[in-house]
């Protein structure tokens, strides 16, 4: 990483910060309207212990939702990538599940399985962010040109080694694309459970009970901490695709 | 069985529609002697890509037979190597790891570093030297196409099978790979089918050409190619090549089946 590469990001976050305070202090908000950066310092100085306990619940559970998310995925986008009565079957099936707003299902999970605060927050996670991957994976596969099977498939190669050498590669890019996608969706899971679910953990709940407490500038320093699990996150995938589909990025072409 | 190494008899083969069944290939006869090299030429969508997926073992006809070395074809050999129109590079891998994709799943007697030098001496062999650790996409058409072509031989296979392998090149490039397929034939010796649409190419490249007809192609018209020897693209221009391409020429089009539209006086 050069030093531009980091320059270049870091000073667009304190230019937003700026203009953020500025326009608390030109409209002159108080902070029940809108909290300013100014006053995030001291909301996270007095709950620091309170960050760290209920940051750290968020994030395991958006950690284990979405790697449940990842193995259903694969496995799903695999069967509807590799049969087409499959993918006719179940795309219906996937795109409407998809389209039910995953704030209606909370209640009804929660209800279901009052008291599994843990269980709850991942099966969230999980259910709002496998489908991405499903889909990517699956067409992926799916749109693998016939030649590359026939190259290996000529030779005598079995599906399984179709499948390891040449499929599944290739399929890669598409996926982190997707794991991208659901890196995001996954804390916006995790969140709406911990917010709706009573006597809640998390970062979610914090934000609550600063709703509850009318403390303004503690329920945006929550918001700002989300976002910097979700950056830390992203690129934590962004380094994993580096690592194992790297030659996707095409150097310039000459 | 007869000496030929490729021996096609009587070969019929239908696809399933939603209006019934289609018909692509009815009475192909196709026979090619070891170390022959036979040029498939006909009009599209007569089903060439049918009979390389044939030969291959990658299907079974309907009816009649595919032979290779006395045996009948029941299913995919180790012992066929195929290039098509689209290289198909593995991008992820490095040329020299692409090349040696075959020897990964066909067993070999050589040891990884013999299986690594007979790559290198392939690339060698057709101009990519100093190529060999680049990923595909860094390569021209071209280039990767050389490399597609060391990839189906790298396994010495007994039967080469090139579906339109030149197919998308400019036609300098194409002239360049031409020469290329020549100098490996001569240092890997093969027998090989090559699929084209270029009649040129055909005379240029094989010893047989085969005409096949429209939809459903049958083996309309051989012709024996003489232009044996150090052949070089000037060879194209002499009187007795012009003279192949037009009756060649004449054979597409009785099999579009225009020469009545296009001559009604006969």
């Amino acid at each position: 990483m050069t030093f531009r590469q980091i320059l270049v990001p870091l000073s667009a976050i304190v230019l937003f910060g700026v203009l953020w305070e500025f326009l608390v202090w030109v409209n002159g908000w108080p902070n029940y309207v809108m909290a300013s950066p100014s006053d995030l310092p001291p909301a996270y100085a007095r709950y620091w212990e309170l960050f760290l306990v209920m940051g750290w619940q968020t994030l395991w559970r958006t950690v284990v939702g979405l790697l449940l998310a990842i193995a259903f995925g694969i496995f799903l986008g695999m069967v509807m990538g590799f049969s087409r009565t499959m993918r006719d079957a179940l795309y219906p099936l996937l795109v409407g599940f998809n389209a039910i707003p995953k704030a209606t299902v909370v209640p009804i999970v929660a209800l279901l399985f009052v008291g599994d605060h843990n269980f709850n927050t991942i099966l969230i996670a999980f259910m709002i962010s496998f489908f991405p991957i499903a889909v990517s994976v699956s067409i992926g596969l799916s749109t693998l040109e016939p030649e590359y099977r026939d190259i290996l498939a000529s030779l005598g190669a079995s599906k399984t080694t179709i499948f390891w050498k040449i499929a599944l590669p290739k399929t890669l890019p598409e996926f982190f694309g997707a794991l991208k996608v659901a890196v995001t969706l996954a804390f916006i899971g995790t969140n709406l459970m911990e917010i709706v679910s009573p006597h809640g953990r998390g970062l979610g709940a914090l934000f609550d009970s600063g709703k509850t407490n009318s403390d303004y500038p503690l329920m945006f320093a929550v918001l700002i901490a989300l976002a910097l699990m979700g950056i830390v996150l992203y690129y934590v995938v962004v380094a994993l695709e580096k690592i194992f589909a790297g030659w996707a990025e095409r150097s310039p072409s000459y | 069985m007869s000496e030929n190494l490729i021996e096609i008899k009587g070969v019929r083969h239908a696809y399933p529609t939603k209006s019934g069944s289609l018909p692509v290939l009815d009475g192909l006869e196709l026979s090619v002697p070891e170390g022959g090299f036979a040029a498939v030429v006909g009009p599209s969508g007569c089903g060439k890509s049918t009979l390389t997926r044939l030969i291959a073992g990658l299907m079974k006809p309907d009816h009649g037979e595919v032979w290779l070395h006395g045996e009948l074809v029941k299913g995919p050999k180790s012992t066929v190597g195929m290039a098509f129109q689209n290289p198909v590079l593995l991008e992820w891998r490095t040329i020299l790891q692409n090349v040696m994709l075959p020897l990964e799943i066909v067993p070999t007697k050589l040891s990884k570093r013999e299986q690594e030098d007979r790559a290198r001496k392939l690339l060698a062999l057709v101009g990519l030297e100093g190529f060999e650790e680049k990923r595909p996409s860094e390569l021209s058409g071209g280039m990767r196409q050389r490399a597609s072509l060391c990839r189906s031989i790298v396994h010495k296979p007994d039967v080469l099978i090139l579906d339109e392998p030149f197919g998308a090149l400019d036609a300098f490039t194409r002239e360049d790979l031409w020469q290329t397929m020549h100098k490996v034939k001569a240092e890997e010796p093969f027998t090989g089918v090559l699929i084209t649409h270029d009649l040129r190419e055909s005379i240029f490249l094989a010893d047989q050409v085969v005409v096949l007809s429209g939809r459903p192609a049958k083996t309309q018209y051989v012709m024996d190619v003489h232009l044996t020897g150090d052949r070089d693209i000037e060879h194209l221009y002499t009187p007795e090549s012009a003279e192949a391409l037009n009756i060649l020429r004449h054979q597409i089009q009785i099999a579009q089946g225009r020469t009545e539209a296009e001559e009604p006086a006969k």
